[in-house]
């Protein structure tokens, strides 16, 4: 369904006319003359991004783990467990049994008394009210910027928004090929998809640690509207 | 709130403002923080000056084809399902969004912080229909719980109150019980907001940067506070300054690094989404319906003409954090939603002189403000030339000024006036004179000389010394 557009051609032609011409039906993709976002940790090999992601880590209030898929249930168990477990809600990610994580999922937290529940497309009220009572969210990221320390984040209708809001804990899985230097190679890659004529997300995320604020007397408190503790777990995945 | 957040005079806020203590170590403490971190994170970086630029032909690209840009938004919002309005006036936009509220019957409506809705007075035309308008930012909560004092600074709005005074703003108005830590204050109104999140009939956010290319919104925050609002209720409305768009995700990559390390010093805030028409079909969250609202309320004034590149503004604060004179006076000294040298220039374009014409004499011409601008507006320029519009075309200059010009005009433009008035400085000012300096100047000196000293008159006028010199050969 496409939405309604009101008052556009007398407001354009108003901006026209204090620009001094006629309206502009066409224009080419604008050459910039400086492009100094290519140059950030240009040569960088994927383990240096790494230790760019980690050091940049302790600058936003977030534990970093370095696993690879055999270690990744224990590796993940440990956050949960340091968390305080409870109960963990999760997208609906073919991805989580990729890395090997369905026995955990399942048998493991059942036994552990962990309540887990998965995004369900079906239950669009119920999502949100798990979301909102889960001690922890887990989700993937898509690509990872280097430089700022930041997850990118796809929702769907598997993907739900909530899961990495609402919780007060957020545990991000970042597959180490998708860490790229910075938000340069994430904003290209999407206006790829974009000049394709993909459709994007209706909602992407660039997460950069726990929600924060300074808003009373420039004191830094880590944990306001959304997660109060972020943790990034990344997974040797070549 | 409108953009005016005062009646008092000019004067009469200065004196104020200048008594508020604790304000006043708040922002000289908050401006040098402000400061190091945006330059340590731009010597990071590396490159700042090219950044800069390139933030600097970005924006004005966009302005130079702004309807071309917003024509493309508008269509890739509706093919995404959100409906689009140009509104050429507050009015109209706040027509507009009441017209919704009325037919979603909304009861409460959550919002997200932006200065464009404070602009169009929207909390008000929301509220006279009977809804209860949420502040979720944490500063504006709290200036909305404090009888909706006006913001004090456009990225921390609740600078100039300290946690002391918070806490009591609480405990006062909501029976709060606990302690001044930020942390507890903190996670009060986690808590308190959470619910109005989950219950909300309305979300409404401000826009960063709009990106014409795929009809998206990007929202930067640290709090998270606008991912809630855009997730949970069914209907959201964004209102955004028209000129707040750029090309493609890529040009937004570019603002939004400058825009956090300028406001924060951070390389990236805690949240940046960008948001792209209703929620895709089977999403649990996101809305069912989405208005974007564009809003010129008297941008259109500004383009093609002198002061053009303050609609290049991406709304970062750095001018305001490097402003020797919003050091010393705070932001409620001028009377307006945008304060600090942005506010100087902006205030008298959307708001006209007759409110704010005394703002561009709030300014040293310094310059500090445009160096710190990352998209590189010569903000002390155009503070300079409002000044010479007031005079010329206005004839609205501050009376001392006047008095001072008009004196220095009749004996500058007769040589005996002139050489008797150069000769008498001296002696006519020794009464006001103490090791030099005149620091309680009478009549149009007064007002410099309350806010620091003068130099007093030479004994000797240069044409004497020249005199002398030219005489004896060597002085």
């Amino acid at each position: 369904m496409t939405g309604t557009i009101q008052n556009r051609e007398t407001f354009l032609a108003n901006i026209a006319k204090q620009l001094g011409r006629s309206p502009k039906a066409e224009l080419p993709r604008p050459t910039w003359q400086y492009q100094p976002q290519d140059g950030v940790l240009k040569d960088a090999t994927k383990d240096e991004l790494v230790e760019v992601l980690v050091k940049q880590c302790k600058n936003i209030h977030t534990d970093i783990v370095m696993t690879n898929t055999a270690k990744l249930p224990q590796d993940l168990q440990a956050v949960i467990d340091n968390y305080g477990g409870q109960s963990v809600i999760t997208w609906q990610d073919k991805r989580f049994q990729d890395y090997g994580l369905s026995a955990l999922m399942t048998t493991q937290w059942q036994q552990a008394n962990i309540e887990h529940y998965e995004w369900n497309p079906q239950q669009p009220e119920e999502n949100i009210r798990q979301a909102e009572k889960a001690n922890i969210g887990i989700t993937i990221s898509e690509i990872t910027l280097a430089e700022s320390g930041t997850a990118v984040l796809f929702s769907s209708q598997e993907r739900g928004r909530s899961v990495s809001f609402l919780p007060e804990k957020s545990i991000i899985l970042i597959p180490k090929s998708t860490i790229v230097p910075r938000m340069t190679q994430a904003a290209r890659w999407i206006s790829e998809k974009v000049r394709n004529g993909e459709n994007i997300a209706s909602c992407i995320n660039f997460i950069t640690g726990p929600s924060n604020s300074a808003d009373i007397e420039m004191i830094l408190i880590v944990g306001v509207h959304g997660p109060i503790k972020a943790t990034y777990i990344v997974i040797e995945d070549q | 709130m409108a953009m005016k957040t005062s009646e008092d005079r000019f004067n009469q806020r200065v004196t104020k403002e200048l008594d508020n203590q604790f304000m006043r170590g708040a922002v000289s403490s908050a401006q040098e923080r402000f400061q190091t971190r945006r330059l340590q994170q731009a010597e990071e970086l590396g490159h700042w000056e090219e950044w800069r630029s390139h933030g600097e032909e970005i924006r004005k690209h966009v302005l130079e084809n702004l309807d071309y840009y917003l024509y493309q938004l508008s269509e890739n919002v509706s093919k995404r399902g959100g409906h689009v309005f140009f509104a050429q006036t507050a009015q109209e936009a706040t027509d507009y969004i009441q017209g919704i509220a009325k037919k979603k019957e909304a009861a409460k409506i959550v919002k997200s912080k932006s200065m464009v809705t404070e602009e169009i007075n929207l909390n008000a035309a929301l509220e006279e229909l009977g809804c209860e308008v949420i502040e979720t930012d944490l500063g504006e909560y709290i200036l909305q719980v404090a009888d909706h004092e006006p913001p004090s600074h456009i990225v921390v709005p609740a600078l100039h109150k300290n946690k002391e005074q918070i806490r009591d703003v609480f405990k006062e108005k909501q029976g709060y019980k606990q302690s001044e830590k930020p942390e507890e204050l903190a996670l009060y109104v986690r808590e308190k907001l959470r619910n109005e999140y989950l219950t909300a009939d309305i979300g409404i956010t401000g826009c960063n940067f709009a990106i014409a290319e795929s009809g998206s919104i990007t929202l930067v925050t640290n709090e998270g506070n606008a991912d809630l609002v855009t997730a949970l209720p069914k209907t959201q409305i964004t209102v955004m300054g028209m000129e707040r768009i750029v090309p493609s995700f890529e040009e937004m990559e570019v603002l939004v690094s400058l825009l956090t390390r300028s406001a924060v010093g951070q390389k990236l805030t805690s949240y940046i989404t960008t948001l792209t028409g209703i929620k895709d079909e089977g999403d649990s969250d996101g809305p069912e319906e989405f208005h974007l609202v564009i809003v010129d309320n008297g941008r259109s004034n500004i383009l093609g003409g002198e002061f053009q590149p303050i609609l290049q503004c991406i709304r970062c604060a750095a001018c305001v954090n490097a402003c020797p004179v919003y050091r010393h006076v705070g932001g409620h000294t001028y009377g307006s939603i945008y304060s600090g040298p942005v506010g100087v220039v902006l205030s008298p374009l959307l708001g006209g002189y007759d409110d704010f014409k005394e703002l561009p004499y709030a300014s040293t011409l310094c310059g500090a403000c445009t160096d710190a601008c990352p998209v590189k507006i010569p903000l002390h320029q155009l503070i300079h030339r409002h000044r010479q519009v007031i005079v010329e075309n206005e004839g609205k200059a501050p009376v001392s000024e006047k008095l001072l010009m008009k004196a220095f005009g009749l004996g500058a433009s007769s040589p005996s006036l002139y050489k008797i008035a150069t000769k008498m400085a001296s002696p006519a000012m020794s009464p006001f004179t103490k090791d030099n300096t005149i620091s309680k100047g009478p009549g149009p000196l007064k007002a410099w000389t309350e806010a620091r000293d003068f130099p007093a008159p030479n004994k000797d006028s240069f044409r004497d010394w020249m005199k002398q010199r030219t005489k004896g050969g060597k002085s």
